[in-house]
């Protein structure tokens, strides 16, 4: 059991306006940050939140230990297909993730 | 030069401490600035051109505003009146300052800015290509302008300054961006733009900047090299890791802001703590862009929406809720069709599990033993009167079908009475689009009052 909420200092996620989910994992210390700026990859977080990866931004802040990821909502905010309107509860798929079953997949693929 | 900004709070509605702006006004300011408002809580707002926060508490944290604007003798800005900042909501502000002034005895020169702009008019911008679309592209033609209930651009520094430039006591903004408010003095007064708009950033959500985010008031100083933040609740400490962490806030790119005329680059901005409370920042940029836009919103009704909600307790129901719903929704939709002669493409029956996977839907990857379930059915239709006659029919197949056919007619909790409740017209956010203007002030209209 590798979950990244319990390896990282905090995860959460926002809207960012009406169109995007922005979601910013604090890793608390460069060496945390080290570890998961390789383990986090774009095509992970794509994957876990099914969006095209070639709509999803990644930014690497290693002055603040921070990884950021942006990417469209599948559903416009406040639409009638909506579950989150603020997209705060979107980070708990990030926190929950078992870095070790995916690496462990990884390593079948 | 030195501008001193006071940003009570993040937003008004929302509360401050009233002994931090009492400290903050004893910094002498040059301009109180907040916000009012924000696309947060959803489309409804702008929709229906309504505020999400109570008169009660706008007035009462606006009379401290206007006790504490008099006190200093500086002028006062809201921008983004009542959440959505159309025009009826600066005209809503309007009767709250006039109160006000009466109760208070003051006697005010007051300048409102609208924002709002009309969809023949933006419908005629497409055609003459002054409507560019941001990313992610959402589709608009001029038959989907025409029905849109409400559009607002979204005012920059260049509009808050003209209504200033009234000499006007106390500013009443419709939509504008967040930063508009707090960065317009700074800019008047010829403070570097990049400290400008970067300071306005940081302190537009108010202390969330800080280490003690609900005390709210927040001092801003920019300078001819830089700005300072700092929080006035004796509680709070503005950090450098607190302070550049709130570019990363609400913002897809922690790096680029972008406002009307250019935008705000911090990849070579620099953090250092003064004293422990206190935080300054250099090297933000301003890069000016080669046209004026102004960002529009829009929201339309598309519909209208009953909802019915009951609870699963039953073992055998809650482990098999998924299946239930799934049985459920065909045997409705052929009621539906056979009493109401409605086929699938003339309304929506929506069945979000709560307990399984409400929140997340498809995206859900956690298998969970919930204790109970709650079924919340959400019911929409083009009418009020179908949506309501569809939750009315539904109202007794959710209270009692049975999972199999040969089963004892169960009965849910029903929480309530009546099981449906009527939420009226449902509403969407349906422009993603800046306006390309050739004078900032185009489509923004400004009237000066005298209280």
């Amino acid at each position: 059991m590798m979950k990244v909420g319990e390896q990282v200092k905090k995860i959460r996620s926002k809207n960012a306006g009406p169109f995007w989910i922005t979601v910013d994992v604090f890793c608390g210390d460069d060496e945390t940050y080290q570890k998961m700026n390789t383990l986090l990859s774009s095509n992970m977080i794509a994957e876990l939140y099914r969006v095209p990866v070639e709509t999803l931004k990644r930014f690497a802040i290693p002055g603040l230990s921070v990884l950021k990821f942006s990417f469209p909502r599948s559903v416009v905010q406040g639409g009638r297909f909506d579950r989150d309107m603020h997209g705060a509860q979107m980070s708990v798929l990030l926190a929950e993730l078992d870095l070790a079953l995916e690496t462990d997949e990884n390593k079948q693929a | 030069m030195t501008t001193r900004v006071l940003v009570p709070s993040g937003v008004l509605g929302l509360g401050f401490d009233s002994a931090a702006l009492a400290a903050g006004v004893a910094t002498h300011p040059d301009i109180i600035a907040i916000d009012g408002g924000s696309t947060d809580s959803g489309p409804f707002y702008l929709g229906t051109g309504t505020s999400k926060y109570s008169r009660a508490a706008c007035k009462a944290e606006w009379k401290q505003l206007m006790q504490a604007r008099e006190q200093a003798q500086i002028p006062l800005v809201i921008t983004s009146c009542g959440t959505c900042g159309t025009d009826s909501m600066v005209d809503w502000m309007l009767d709250i300052t006039r109160e006000l002034a009466v109760e208070l005895s003051q006697s005010l020169t007051v300048a409102t800015l609208y924002s709002e702009v009309a969809p023949g008019f933006v419908k005629q911008q497409l055609v003459n290509k002054k409507i560019q679309p941001l990313a992610p592209e959402i589709h608009i033609d001029e038959a989907s302008i025409e029905s849109i209930d409400h559009i607002v651009a979204l005012a920059g520094a260049e509009q808050i300054n003209a209504a200033l430039a009234t000499g006007a006591d106390i500013v009443l903004a419709g939509r504008a961006t967040d930063t508009a408010g707090i960065s317009a003095m700074p800019l008047a007064r010829g403070e570097p733009q990049g400290a400008a708009w970067h300071g306005a950033k940081i302190a537009e959500c108010g202390a969330l900047c800080s280490t003690n985010p609900t005390s709210g008031v927040i001092a801003l100083e920019v300078d001819e090299t830089g700005f300072c933040v700092w929080p006035l609740a004796e509680s709070a400490m503005c950090t450098p890791h607190s302070v550049s962490a709130h570019m990363l806030y609400e913002n897809a790119d922690p790096h680029t802001l972008y406002e009307p005329g250019g935008a705000l680059d911090v990849h070579d901005a620099r953090y250092s703590a003064i004293d422990e409370r206190r935080v300054r920042v250099t090297g933000s940029l301003w890069i000016a862009s080669d046209q004026y836009t102004v960002k529009l919103e829009g929201a339309r009704a598309v519909g209208y929406q009953s909802t019915l909600m009951a609870i699963l307790r039953d073992a055998h129901y809650v482990t098999n809720a998924k299946v239930w719903v799934k049985r459920l929704t065909a045997f409705l939709e052929n009621e539906i069709s056979t009493r109401m002669g409605l086929e699938k493409g003339d309304y929506d029956v929506e069945f979000r599990l709560i307990g399984i996977d409400a929140t997340l839907g498809e995206l859900e990857v956690k298998v969970s033993n919930p204790s109970e379930v709650g079924v919340l059915v959400l019911v929409s239709a083009q009418s009020e009167e179908l949506a309501d006659e569809l939750a009315k029919l539904i109202n007794p197949f959710l209270l009692h079908y049975p999972l199999k056919d040969n089963e004892e007619l169960p009965t849910f909790a029903f929480p309530y009475s009546p099981a449906q409740t009527n939420r009226g017209a449902i509403y969407e956010f349906c422009l993603n689009h800046v306006l390309v203007l050739g004078d900032p002030m185009d489509v923004f209209r400004l009237e000066v009052h005298q209280l």
